[in-house]
């Protein structure tokens, strides 16, 4: 019987957790363990009854693992549906207060559900999955272990309810992005030890000489996403059996770990990550070389030597002392030219096929994705100078910054990779329908648009106003008048996120129908180019 | 993967030789801008690094030859800041509340440093156009718990209301009366109390209220309800109710009355700013 070891393996761990249960201290903890219990035995009968939900694809001819692949662009696409709606009402609930409903949907735990379920859930099962397509096809090589990437695929995504469900019920350690206590950090880390010597290990095996670039940056992303983790984790619980734990570091130590972890996860998992995504997808789907090899060796080790020591730009002006904050400045300004470089290699990747961005909704989108990389990672460095962050810093320019990477260029990238993979995972000719990903490519990039100019509105408004002194020195505006200025803008950006939300939609549609293997009955995008040719004048 | 190099057709430039899954790479040189910036800005980190606190040594850090301390800079602000106010605030320290009010200069300044003060530390009860709420005086009306003269402003925020800390704080506790009165006793003087501002209320009750409330509440609110400030006891014959005005919410507050409390600003805020406080409520239109 081919699973009887996972299925004594999830059995017992079933038992443990049901153990765990009963003797939880608080009622957190309790829940947490009834629904590994639950996550368990659901695996031990799947396991047990072998059934296989993933369908077959082409993966047994060419020999490579692409059943959790499949899995997981599923789940990429439902996780981003899903942290998009709690984003939006997350909007909703800062604009209109009344749809805090206590206690379990008031904004403290919305806030990183959504957080979470676009940057772990969404993001890093679009990391995860394209990582082990890329890593095997790179290297022409099965992954290292058929197990061990189950472990961590399904792993990863009972690490993601647990931190779900830990938000709504209340637990928190109180550190962003790192919100999960002590026991689901644990398990994190080890999925992530886990996943750092299956990728590794795929590597070690390969059939090629020389290690594509996409794998350097997806090496970098786990390898140091492990390292943060543990470090900005390190905290002890007050009982093994309760929920609660208490950090190893204090005061502004404490802080400049956390932000040391918080800007390394945008660099690292957000930056760097996709960056691979892109140096895959992007070429693959142009099918042009990548522009220059020299380039991207040089970006990526200035990259991942300067990122690491940007975080303390997060903490100008405060307890932090002058000297951090120096470095944090400095290491933030010369991060600019090895962030473009990633700008650079991709988009003129596309040089000899820039045609393509006018017939191909999915290279678009790919190209939009890298020209809002290198938006974000131009305003990225000018907000971490001191002058512009004392106008910036606390505002919601901030939250138009952080969504123009994340909804323009994290997101629209592994929307493209999600196109890309569709069909090729289910040996389908094609997509449902490309006119389906042009809709989705606009009312994705019009949410975005709308989105970030509201906040920088909004953001400088409220920097302002903050700082509006009147002739006899006096502050003018209360907290309060600029909560109440902001309203509008609070508003319009639940509208921008609404249309970001809707295009994830309209690409769940278009992935179920061609997973289903239908094809839309539509015209052909194509551009004449007679018509096209004629003088405007 | 072939270790042949090529010529790329559409480019003409040459492939590294390398090829991944059917992806290959041209050996194209560092774009040139893209490189001169970078060492601009790492030639500006340096420059930075040598102007700022930068490399942290054993013992503290590298000062910068700038001599710039954030913490120094913030305290060279705060003293620039108060030095403008200086000249004012110094007057304001020296002046009689009551006095402020017949410097026209004085008084502009005391009601722009007044407003700023009250937006951070007052608006989050009274509200942002002093308007009040339930349970929180409006302060733009006449209508005052405990006076409204400058100088009795003054006196209530530097003191407070029933605020224990303060031995100079402004104190009355009227009795719960339903430990006292039978509750048709309530309701009647509760309507009756309505009736002296022309509230709506049972016109059959007023003559056993009107007894009710001479025995037990004239003493404090005054025979026809107009209040006595010394007691801080509320005027009951106007439109304006600090716990709501119908006969339902004037029996409740007779029954088991709530109390509000208000911190005293004196130890916390200092003399000048109190002061610039009690002048800026004092001009909102109702002050006396």
């Amino acid at each position: 019987m081919k699973n009887l070891g996972w299925t004594i393996v999830l059995g017992l761990a079933a038992l443990a957790a049901v153990l765990a249960a009963a003797f939880g201290q608080d009622q957190l903890y309790q829940t947490h363990a009834w629904i590994l219990a639950g996550v368990t035995a659901i695996g031990a009968i799947i396991m047990l009854r072998q059934v296989g939900v993933a369908g077959e694809g082409p993966g047994d001819k060419t020999g490579y693992m692409d059943d959790p692949i499949r899995y997981g662009v599923i789940l990429t696409t439902f996780w981003g549906v899903v942290g998009f709606l709690v984003g939006v009402v997350a909007a909703l609930q800062l604009a209109f207060p009344e749809l805090n409903i206590e206690p379990y949907l008031n904004f403290g735990r919305v806030r990183p559900l959504h957080t979470s379920a676009v940057i772990f859930a969404f993001g890093g099962t679009a990391l995860i999955t394209s990582s082990l397509y890329v890593v095997q096809r790179t290297c022409q090589t099965r992954v290292l272990s058929d197990n061990l990437t189950w472990f961590v695929f399904w792993g990863y995504q009972l690490f993601i309810v647990l931190a779900a469900t830990g938000y709504l019920l209340g637990s928190t350690q109180g550190r962003e992005y790192a919100e999960p206590e002590w026991y689901v950090d644990l398990w994190l880390t080890i999925v992530w030890v886990g996943y750092l010597v299956l990728f590794m290990g795929t590597l070690i095996k390969r059939k090629e000489p020389h290690i594509y670039v996409a794998n350097w940056f997806y090496l970098a992303f786990i390898f140091t996403i492990a390292l943060l983790h543990v470090v900005n984790n390190l905290s002890m619980p007050v009982s093994l059996l309760g929920s609660k734990s208490y950090s190893a570091f204090a005061g502004v130590q404490d802080a400049l770990t956390q932000w040391w972890y918080g800007h390394n996860a945008v660099g690292f998992f957000l930056t760097a990550g996709f960056l691979g995504m892109m140096y895959y997808f992007m070429p693959k789907q142009a099918n042009r070389p990548v522009y220059s090899y020299r380039l991207s060796i040089i970006h990526f080790w200035s990259l991942i030597f300067m990122y690491i020591w940007a975080g303390p730009h997060h903490l100008h002006y405060t307890a932090l002392p002058d000297w951090a904050q120096t470095l944090g400045m400095v290491f933030s300004i010369m991060l600019w030219m090895p962030s473009w470089g990633g700008m650079i290699n991709g988009l003129m990747t596309l040089s000899g096929a820039w045609d393509k961005i006018r017939t191909d909704p999915i290279i678009r989108m790919m190209v939009i994705a890298v020209a809002f990389y290198g938006m974000s990672t131009f305003e990225g460095p000018m907000m971490s100078i001191k002058a512009v962050n004392g106008l910036s810093h606390y505002t919601d320019w901030t939250i138009g910054h952080v969504h123009s990477g994340a909804l323009g260029w994290v997101g629209m990238i592994s929307f493209g990779m999600v196109y890309f993979l569709v069909p090729r995972l289910w040996n389908r000719k094609q997509l449902y329908s490309l006119r389906m990903v042009n809709w989705h490519f606009w009312l994705a990039t019009l949410g975005i648009v709308v989105y970030a100019a509201v906040m920088w509105v909004s953001g400088i408004t409220q920097g302002l106003m903050w700082r509006e002194y009147d002739a006899e020195g006096f502050l003018v505006y209360s907290f309060a008048e600029s909560v109440a200025a902001l309203k509008p803008y609070y508003i319009l950006r639940a509208i921008g996120g609404a249309m970001y939300l809707a295009g994830g939609l309209v690409m769940a549609y278009n992935v179920w129908m061609t997973i289903k293997g239908k094809t839309r009955d539509e015209k052909p995008i194509v551009v004449a180019h007679a018509a096209s040719a004629q003088p405007a004048e | 993967m072939s270790d042949k190099k090529e010529i790329d057709d559409i480019s003409g430039v040459e492939t590294t030789g390398h090829e991944w899954d059917g992806i290959k790479e041209l050996n194209n040189p560092l774009p040139r801008w893209w490189l001169w910036t970078f060492y601009g800005t790492v030639a500006w980190a340096i420059v930075y690094v040598i102007l700022f606190p930068a490399i942290p040594l054993l013992n503290g850090a590298t000062p910068g030859i700038l001599g710039y301390s954030s913490r120094g800079e913030l305290a060279k602000e705060v003293a620039a800041a108060d030095e403008a106010k200086a000249e004012f605030v110094t007057k304001i320290e020296a002046t009689d509340v009551t006095e402020i009010l017949g410097d026209s200069d004085l008084t502009r300044f005391a009601v722009q440093g007044g407003k700023s003060a009250y937006k951070v530390y007052c608006s989050q009860c009274h509200g942002a156009g002093a308007e009040g709420a339930s349970g929180y005086p409006n302060l733009n009306d006449d209508d005052w718990l405990w006076g409204g003269t400058v100088d009795e402003i003054y006196t209530t925020i530097a003191h407070g209301v029933r605020y224990e800390a303060d031995d100079d704080t402004r104190a009355s506790e009227m009795p719960a009366f339903g430990d006292i009165l039978e509750t048709a006793d309530i309701r009647a003087t509760a309507d009756f109390v309505a009736s002296l501002s022309g509230i709506e209320h049972d016109a059959a009750h007023v003559e056993t209220g009107k007894a009710v409330y001479e025995e037990n509440c004239a003493s404090c609110h005054g025979d026809s309800g107009e209040g006595i400030r010394e007691l801080g006891a509320p005027k009951l014959n106007d439109a304006l109710w600090l716990y709501g005005g119908t006969v339902d919410e004037i029996a409740t507050q007779i029954a088991k009355p709530k109390h509000g409390m208000m911190p005293a600003w004196q130890a916390r805020l200092g003399d000048a700013t109190v002061k610039q406080l009690a002048i800026y409520v004092h001009s909102l239109g109702g002050g006396e």
